[in-house]
């Protein structure tokens, strides 16, 4: 059901302003993670174990402690004790806790121990290698199919949750299994049934800017920390019960963020750099190296999966199902879960099964990283859509448009489907000269379509106007994408002032209530939707006092293009009262006037896009050029276009690197071998083609504009839309990722016996 | 008012094997809290965390939304985004 208000003409929504904050990032202006210092501060640095799982006999800190620039040594005994261990994701802060400092036991290569603040970054550094650590080696794991087997060494006892069946491995911590009707009888009704494994390996969110922080807790409990995160308030929350404190206690304030792609959603280092500043009684600044980025904080999970589909020759498919193992860590969280219900998603099918897996392995724990746990599944469920399109000679999109699913289908994951895009997304492929274009020797072509929920979260807002009638929003969530240029443009259209003249501010956590974090595509839809409420707050005010100086009822007034109007003839003969003449003098005609907006919205609308890919393989050097990438997703209504053609081109950009180059590699010593950008490859833009955009607009109901979120559902398809076309380029189906060169020359070589 | 609730097929094993499983609520909390009456054994997974879908509407953590007889409604995991 739509919303009754919401709006389809716009002035302001749609346009494609400077960003506010671009002038303070291009000349160096915008304060990140690193760039702030504090009077007396002292600098972190943490120590980190050499081995992927061993026992902590004994932690001797002394020769560090006896050091003069030294003057704090944290390990696990300065933390809370009163965090609980509960199993799966019950225990979270518990999990989290474990992961910023070791307790018993180091779990991966990686693994903080201990800390030290000291009086220059370099001494910290130094006084590292005064601490001695004994360790007991145990055996270790990393690899997801290994670590499920009967032989595999235990990571955590006690670690499984409800949900997961007798008789499997305890670094199985939990599972995840639905669909509907009857699988096997679909199967019999196929006239070919394609079965097929795959693999990807974990990636890294590759952001630019590494983990940086600035703390400071006294003895009473009172504390400051400045961060780059995706969400302040749930660092907050989080650092507030590992150290033991009240949370009102500790204000958080969110610096720019140089990308966090999910990568941010939790804490590393900001809860160490509070223990050691409590210790030292003095500001203590800890910022990461890129090798400790890639050792120690979230990359995404990996994957190893069995899809098998059924269809009839008419393309229909008949049967269809998954089962999606995903290495998490040394930790529960994986998102077998989501992988599971994302997976199918796409399709309109009458019998369908999904199992999902989260297992632990000695790695780091992984972090959410754009669609946790959807391009995994895609890669897999869609390279086996595309088998059998070739197997029987029909047409990729023809076949996805056949099964799509739309307005009141069955989800794979359960309930109806309400207003969907998929479909129009097909169409515009299907229609795109891009899809007619011929492709060369050599070149293959790879379509896949991708699946995302989307989230609303828990969003507050305010939003004051100033005596000339310029206007300052405060938003908690923080930008990531360009976020406060949608924010004005949304505040622009429901006030009717310019959009330069509103200045937007990611408030720090004593400023407004709870906001969830910047993730699961919510930016634009809720504090979007926040945004326009606390507008239009704003606007019943602003038209309260024009009915006050007018002498009629606040209802006979309404809000048109900036100014307060009489609302019918019957109302009164008045000249438009502008925005700025009524706060001119509104301190004396009622007093400040604000609008506000605290909600949790659960409208977000779900969201699928369909990627079209050309690429051509070098059968000497086995090197992938992709030559031809456009992108059609369902925006709702884009807000800023430029902004999220930015978002659909971002998620392709880092599925490029996902496919074809970029993984943890772990030596047999459970080591990570890449732990640097020469040897862990990112694509660089001599590795992208021009990223062609095509937004599509179904508008979301649940969003006063029709607002969907685009942050996440744009890396879903590229795996298996790359794979697909380096498939189709190479003659042989390529089933494990990265297809880096080697891999391909393997898989021709095999082709050619 | 009767709803009927439906469940991910992982939880038959908590239900005994019921996929769907009939509470009287009007709202999803009175939901959760009368399917944790009714089968013990799904506190487990509605305190890890349940989202709620409501005729295609997915409720992440509302529990004041109302909820009818005539809904379609599915418990899901909870969702986590990036």
């Amino acid at each position: 059901m739509a919303l009754d208000d919401q709006k389809s003409v716009f002035k302001f929504v749609g346009t494609r302003p400077d960003r506010p904050d671009g002038l303070d990032k291009v000349t160096g202006r915008a304060k990140f993670g690193a760039d702030v210092s504090a009077a007396g501060m002292l600098h972190g640095a943490i120590l980190r174990s050499p081995h992927a799982h061993a026992r902590i006999v004994k932690i001797d800190a002394s020769k560090a402690q006896a050091h003069p620039d030294v003057k704090a040594v944290v390990t696990r005994a300065d933390f809370s004790d009163k965090v609980p261990f509960k199993p799966g994701l019950a225990g979270e802060f518990w999990n989290v806790l474990e992961n910023v400092m070791a307790g018993d036991k180091a779990l991966y290569d990686g693994h903080a121990v201990a800390a030290v603040a000291a009086t220059s970054a370099l001494a910290a550094r130094d006084a590292l290698k005064l601490i001695e650590v004994d360790y007991e080696v145990l055996p270790h794991v990393t690899d997801v199919d290994k670590a499920m087997a009967a032989d595999a060494p235990v990571i955590r006892e006690g670690a499984a949750d409800y949900s997961v069946p007798e008789g499997l491995h305890p670094n199985v911590v939990r599972y995840h299994e639905s669909g509907h009707g009857d699988v096997e009888a679909g199967f019999g009704e196929a006239d070919l049934v394609v079965e097929d494994s795959f693999t990807t390996e974990a990636t890294h969110q590759g952001y630019i800017e590494p983990h940086a922080c600035l703390a400071q807790l006294g003895a009473d409990g009172k504390g400051e920390l400045w961060c780059t995160t995706q969400g302040h308030w749930i660092a907050q929350k989080t650092c507030a019960a590992l150290l033991g404190i009240e949370t009102a206690q500790l204000r958080v304030t969110a610096s720019e963020i140089g990308g966090g792609f999910g990568g941010k959603t939790t804490v590393f280092i900001e809860p160490v750099a509070l223990a050691l500043s409590r210790k030292a009684n003095r500001p203590v600044k800890i910022v990461m190296s890129r090798s400790e980025v890639f050792r120690a904080t979230g990359p995404t999970s990996s994957a190893s999966m069995d899809v098998k589909i059924g269809m009839k020759k008419d393309g229909s498919i008949t049967a269809a199902q998954g089962i999606f193992r995903l290495q998490g860590g040394a930790f529960p969280g994986a998102p077998g879960d989501m992988t599971a219900m994302c997976a199918f998603a796409p399709y309109n099918l009458t019998n369908v099964r999904q199992v999902g897996y989260d297992v632990m392995a000695n790695r780091p724990k992984q972090a959410a990283y754009r669609a946790p746990g959807a391009p995994m599944g895609a890669f897999a469920v869609e390279s086996v859509l595309d088998e059998l399109c070739n197997q029987l000679g029909l047409d990729p999109v023809e076949v996805r448009l056949k099964n799509a699913a739309h307005d009141g289908s069955k989800a794979s994951y359960g309930p109806t489907y309400d207003q969907i895009g998929l479909v129009k997304t097909l169409e515009e492929a299907k229609a795109h000269p891009h899809y007619a274009a011929p492709l060369k020797p050599g070149q293959g072509r790879g379509i896949s379509c991708g699946f995302w929920f989307n989230h609303g979260g828990e969003t507050s807002v305010s939003l004051a106007l100033s005596e000339d009638g310029s206007a300052q929003l405060m938003v908690g969530t923080p930008d990531i994408g360009g976020s406060r240029a949608s924010m004005a443009l949304m505040a622009a259209e429901v006030l009717g002032i310019p959009y330069e003249n509103i200045r937007v501010t990611v408030a720090d956590t004593a400023t407004l209530g709870y906001n969830d974090v910047s993730h699961g595509s919510r930016v634009t839809y809720a504090s979007g939707l926040a945004t326009i409420k606390a507008a239009r707050h704003a606007v019943e005010r602003l038209c309260a006092r024009a009915a006050a100086k007018w002498g009629i009822p606040e209802d006979a007034v309404k809000w048109e293009d900036g100014c307060a109007v009489p609302s019918g003839p019957n109302a009164g003969d008045f000249d438009p009262l502008p925005l700025a003449d009524i706060t001119a003098n509104m301190g004396a005609t009622g007093g400040p006037i604000s609008g506000h907006f605290e909600a949790t919205p659960e409208g977000a609308g779900v969201s699928f896009g369909t990627h079209i890919v050309d690429a051509e393989v070098d059968p000497e050097t086995g090197k992938t050029a992709i030559t031809r990438y456009t992108v059609i997703q369902d925006a709702g209504k884009a807000i800023h276009p430029a902004y999220v053609e930015g978002q659909y081109q971002g998620g392709a950009a880092q599925g490029i690197g996902w496919a074809l180059n970029e993984e943890y590699i772990y030596g047999e010593d459970g080591r990570l071998q890449n732990s640097i950008f020469l040897d862990y490859r990112i694509p660089v833009a001599s590795d992208l083609p021009m990223i062609d955009t095509v937004i599509v607009e179904v508008p979301n109901p649940g969003h006063p504009f029709g607002v969907r979120g685009v942050g996440e559902t744009g890396i879903v398809p590229p795996l298996a839309a790359i794979a697909n076309a380096v498939s189709n380029a190479a003659g042989v189906r390529m089933r494990d990722l990265p297809m880096s060169p080697p891999r391909i020359l393997a898989a021709l070589k095999a082709r050619d016996g | 008012m009767t709803v009927k609730v439906h469940l991910w097929s992982g939880l038959r094993t908590l239900t005994g094997g019921q996929e769907v499983v009939e509470v009287e609520a009007s709202t999803i909390g009175e939901m959760l809290r009368e399917l944790v009456r009714l089968h013990p054994a799904l506190q487990a997974p509605i305190e890890a965390g349940v989202s709620v879908s409501v005729d295609g509407r997915i409720m992440a953590s509302d529990l004041t939304a109302p909820v009818s007889a005539e809904d379609e409604i599915y418990l899901m995991q909870r969702l986590r985004g990036g």
